[in-house]
């Protein structure tokens, strides 16, 4: 065994890259509590001190404090950045200073252009010439093969929020192999990948495969430079605890460095690096102090990940989100949990740092997660409002016990599995058009094919059913026909080569696509069949508006005559979906999760026929629509439950707002059984 | 049988232990000036809410049964010992399957004397596991002038569950100018050492979160410009109460030992 391995439990994971194994064979379930935990060293309330002090200056300035105009930002592009280098445990930032935002151009030229100009900077001209006429851009060559019907589609909406000006993200690299295996291993591992890559005949698949490889290989290169900029070596396998967390940290920069994703995610790191943490403990290196500071400063620093985006991109994704989604705890196949000290000490930072929304901390949810771990979260949500729970019970079964989740709910097993990141749908106005023969009801262009529009004056629920399987048909295929341009752009022009660098050679690519607008459908389809919905219409003959009566049972209130119908459009809508050829051999998914861009499609979709009004909100993600869940919290949960989530296997979101005071009695106020049995 | 039925509630955390499915009845002959559901009051009428059988309950409680997994099903309402026939047949048919049921009843319809109710009662208390009693005020004066009704019977039904010795938790809410007098308070206290079944205490600050029902409903709100009390108002009366409750206690134990020894 390697001499930096020492202590460790060896295994496969030794000549194979296997960091599961390694994980499995190594780490130590927690099941107590949180009396363990330290508080911030002094050392990390300066340098925090000084993160608020920059956060208040980024806000006084507009939102952006500094952005860089001449260095397009690469892995090694910028020299060493500090807060303060005495004092800080884990080091790098994206560009030379903190707060200070990179430039990445190859999602687009355009957007970055527009990513300054917008906050007041411009783009050295030499840099925009190089990328107009010299170097392709994503977006450039995603437009070069647009059709019409794809541009029309994508300017009326009913097909949203395309990753084709901007980096597509939803890429997790194992950021861990390069902490556990140093960077020179992970490079010879790619040189054997390529050597087997295509020793027969050159198809393109084999020739773009041994290209990438080529860019991975290099990619690493760049990494171990990167390291070597701050002054450290991430060849070898890392040793303590903080030069875990260091590598672990260098590949995620990497990444943030290459790529302007629109989700770049962290992984499942806290458990991996418990088993160093243990190690330190037990050799005497480090104290729980020790460990918790280092983990505070990581924390700390990916909370300083910034990208240089438009007011526009802001208003999709409500602010300025990098969904740096870090996946914590959740149980293990062998039904131990994978709960650690340090995924305690994960979560500690957002009382040693106060709440946050970054990194985004994902917390696998089971029934039987340790009490102490439910009861550490409960409290710490609580205080903070700054944990996202996912079901680990569910999620476990299609990917086992090491995947992660990307963005805020898009799983995938980490290093093994990636995602082609698709946007969503708009299923309500496609409802319109199956009404309206293919017709934007807002734009008035003829959008869709020219289907047979619907001109009775109550609509009916089977002659609209059938239509509107016919519209969601087409808009299916022209949607996927879409992402198929845009994912095979992105990796022509735009290759996370750092991120696949992380990954095995033969990974599985979803290809996620989305759905915005399901409720309003539901109860839509739903006012049709159990009240009368007349539509109103123009002059011109379209349909405008809708008048309701009687009523009707709305999606929300587990009530099964509307819940399967949004059930069963989400079946349908993934079917059509799956009877498309999909680029690069993906396994189409799809997702509904729309938890910030509701407001965004509702001001492009018109009046619709379950009385929502033209320019209102649709609900977030798979919620019922506001105000229409009338029977309280689980009644509204198991709506959304119905959902089959082997039909919608990227994620189904839920946003649920409660008063504190609503969860539970205040323990100062209600006196239990204890306080009582002392007068005995 | 059917119930009136005011509405359902699907989560609610703050009626009973855990997470439960909440069962509003309708009708209450209490006229609690702070009563924040006015629109429970009626039966008879034309607003005597849905007719909904146990079976009808029970279906959508199982529709929820996953949630309810540390917790079980609470009537409340209005006022449901005014259905008590029905309230048993659902509490009944709950148990049967297994459900934790909780009674939240300001007891006023109890009645020693009446034995044909009484009879109702022991039945009801068998399907019962645990009692939610809201003590409005423990001067019968006071009471009166709270809710239109003296506490005799509440206070008797207080001591009925602890000789059947049926688990209690006391609701009380403080309002200020009626319940807030530490006395008084002291007095609920030393009421309350007296039984033996008491498990909480669970004192509540006066909210005018019912007023807009009022306004909705056409009717005066009795406590108008009234402020409400904040959750130290409610700590602070419960410290009282519990201060009085384990003097006295200790009263009574060392006079049990005595006897004892006698």
């Amino acid at each position: 065994m390697r001499e930096e391995w020492n202590g460790f439990v060896g295994g496969k994971w030794e000549r194979t890259i296997d960091v599961r194994e390694f994980i499995q064979k190594n780490y130590t379930p927690y099941e107590g509590d949180d009396s363990f935990l330290a508080g911030p060293t002094e050392a990390t309330k300066t340098l925090w001190a000084q993160v608020m002090e920059l956060t208040k200056q980024e806000r006084e300035a507009g939102g952006v404090l500094d952005m860089d105009t001449k260095v397009v930002s690469t892995i090694t592009s910028h020299g060493a950045g500090y807060l303060n280098k005495d004092l800080e445990k884990i080091v790098g930032f994206q560009t030379d200073k903190p707060f200070k935002r990179s430039m990445q151009p190859y999602g687009g030229i355009r957007m970055a252009m527009k990513a300054c100009s917008d906050n007041g900077y411009e783009v050295d001209p030499e840099i925009v010439e190089f990328f107009t006429i010299h170097r392709k851009t994503h977006n450039a060559g995603v437009f070069d093969a647009y059709t019409d019907e794809m541009r029309v589609a994508r300017t009326n909406h009913i097909i949203t929020g395309l990753p084709d000006a901007y980096g597509r993200g939803r890429i997790i690299g194992d950021y861990r192999r390069v902490a556990l295996y140093g960077v020179d291993r992970l490079i010879e591992d790619k040189k054997v990948q390529k050597d087997i890559c295509g020793t027969g005949t050159m198809l393109p698949d084999v020739i773009r495969n041994r290209e990438e490889i080529s860019e991975q290989i290099r990619a690493l290169g760049e990494l171990k430079k990167l390291a070597a900029i701050y002054g450290c070596d991430i060849s070898k396998p890392a040793v303590t605890f903080q030069e875990a967390v260091q590598a672990t940290y260098f590949g995620y920069l990497a990444a943030v460095k290459e790529q302007n994703g629109a989700a770049m995610s962290l992984g499942r790191t806290s458990t991996f690096l418990d088993i160093y943490a243990e190690r330190d403990l037990k050799e005497g290196r480090a104290t729980e102090s020790d460990l918790q500071e280092v983990i505070d400063h990581f924390v700390m620093k990916l909370r300083c990940v910034k990208f240089a985006r438009t007011p526009e991109y802001n208003q999709i994704f409500a602010g300025d989100p990098v969904w740096v989604t870090e996946s914590l705890g959740g149980m293990g196949t062998d039904g131990r949990t994978l709960v650690t000290k340090n995924s305690f000490r994960f979560v500690n930072t957002l009382n040693n740092l106060g709440a946050a929304p970054e990194p985004n901390m994902t917390v696998l949810w089971s029934t039987r997660l340790p009490i102490g771990w439910k009861k550490f979260c409960a409290k710490t949500s609580v205080n903070t409002s700054s944990i996202q729970y996912e079901n680990d019970d569910l999620m476990r079964n299609d990917h086992g016990d090491d995947y992660g989740i990307a963005c805020c709910v898009s799983s995938m097993v980490i290093g093994k599995e990636m995602q082609f990141f698709g946007a969503r749908a708009n299923l309500a106005k496609c409802l319109l058009y199956a009404i309206n023969g293919g017709i934007d009801e807002k734009t008035r262009v003829q959008v869709g094919p020219k289907y047979r529009p619907i001109t009775a004056e109550y609509l009916d629920y089977d002659e609209v059913m059938e239509a509107f399987k016919d519209m969601m048909k087409w808009q299916a295929a022209l949607y996927v026909n879409t992402l198929n341009i845009i994912h095979y752009m992105h990796d022509k022009y735009c290759y996370e080569r750092l991120q696949m660098a992380l990954h095995d050679r033969v990974v599985k690519r979803y290809f996620a696509t989305g759905i915005a607008g399901l409720s309003i459908v539901a109860d839509s389809l739903s006012a049709m069949k159990y009240a009368k919905v007349k539509v109103i219409r123009d002059e011109t003959g379209l349909a405008v508006d809708y008048e309701i009566e009687g009523d009707f049972p709305k999606y929300g209130n587990n009530d099964d005559r509307v819940d399967l119908i949004a059930a069963d459009i989400v079946t349908m809508f993934m079917n059509y979906v799956r009877s498309n050829y999909v680029y690069r051999d993906g396994v189409p998914t799809t997702s509904i999760l729309t938890i910030t861009s509701n407001v965004t499609y509702g001001k492009a979709t018109g009046n619709t026929p379950d009385g929502r009004k033209a320019g209102a909100p649709f609900a977030p993600g798979a919620n019922p629509l506001h105000g229409r869940d009338s029977h309280g919290a689980v009644a509204s949960l198991a709506s959304v439950a119905k959902i089959p989530f082997k039909d919608a296997q990227d994620g189904i979101s839920n946003t649920f707002s409660i008063i504190p005071g609503a969860l539970g009695k205040d323990d100062k106020v209600f006196a239990g059984d204890l306080d009582i049995d002392l007068t005995k | 049988m059917v119930g009136y039925i005011h509405s359902t509630e699907t989560l609610g955390t703050v009626d009973g232990p855990g997470r439960r499915y909440v069962v509003f009845f309708q009708g209450c002959p209490m006229r609690c000036l702070y009563c924040h559901n006015p629109d429970t009051w009626a039966i008879g009428g034309p607003n005597s809410g849905r007719q909904m059988t146990a079976e009808e309950l029970l279906a959508e409680y199982d529709s929820g049964k996953e949630f309810y997994t540390n917790g079980g099903i609470t009537c409340t309402g209005g006022e449901p010992m005014f259905q008590i026939d029905f309230l048993t047949e659902l509490f009944m048919k709950a148990r049967a399957k297994g459900i934790h049921t909780c009674l939240d009843t300001s007891g006023i319809t109890f009645n020693r004397a009446n034995t044909a109710y009484l009879k109702k009662v022991d039945e009801l208390l068998k399907y019962t596991s645990l009692v939610m009693l809201d003590i409005k005020e423990i001067d019968n004066d006071m009471h009166i002038k709270l809710t239109g009704h003296p506490n005799t019977n509440i206070l008797d039904f207080a001591r009925y569950l602890s000789e059947k010795e049926v688990p209690v938790w006391i609701r009380h809410v403080i309002v200020q100018g009626y319940t807030q007098d530490k006395e008084e308070q002291a007095r609920l206290g030393e009421f309350l050492a007296t039984l033996h079944n008491v498990k909480a205490l669970d004192c509540l600050p006066y909210h005018t979160m019912g007023k807009n029902k009022y306004d909705n409903m056409g009717i005066k709100y009795p406590l108008e410009g009234l402020p409400a009390l904040t959750d130290n108002d409610a700590i602070e009366a419960r410290n009282n109460i519990i201060a009085a409750w384990k003097v006295k206690k200790a009263e009574l134990n060392a006079l049990e030992a005595a006897n004892k020894q006698e």
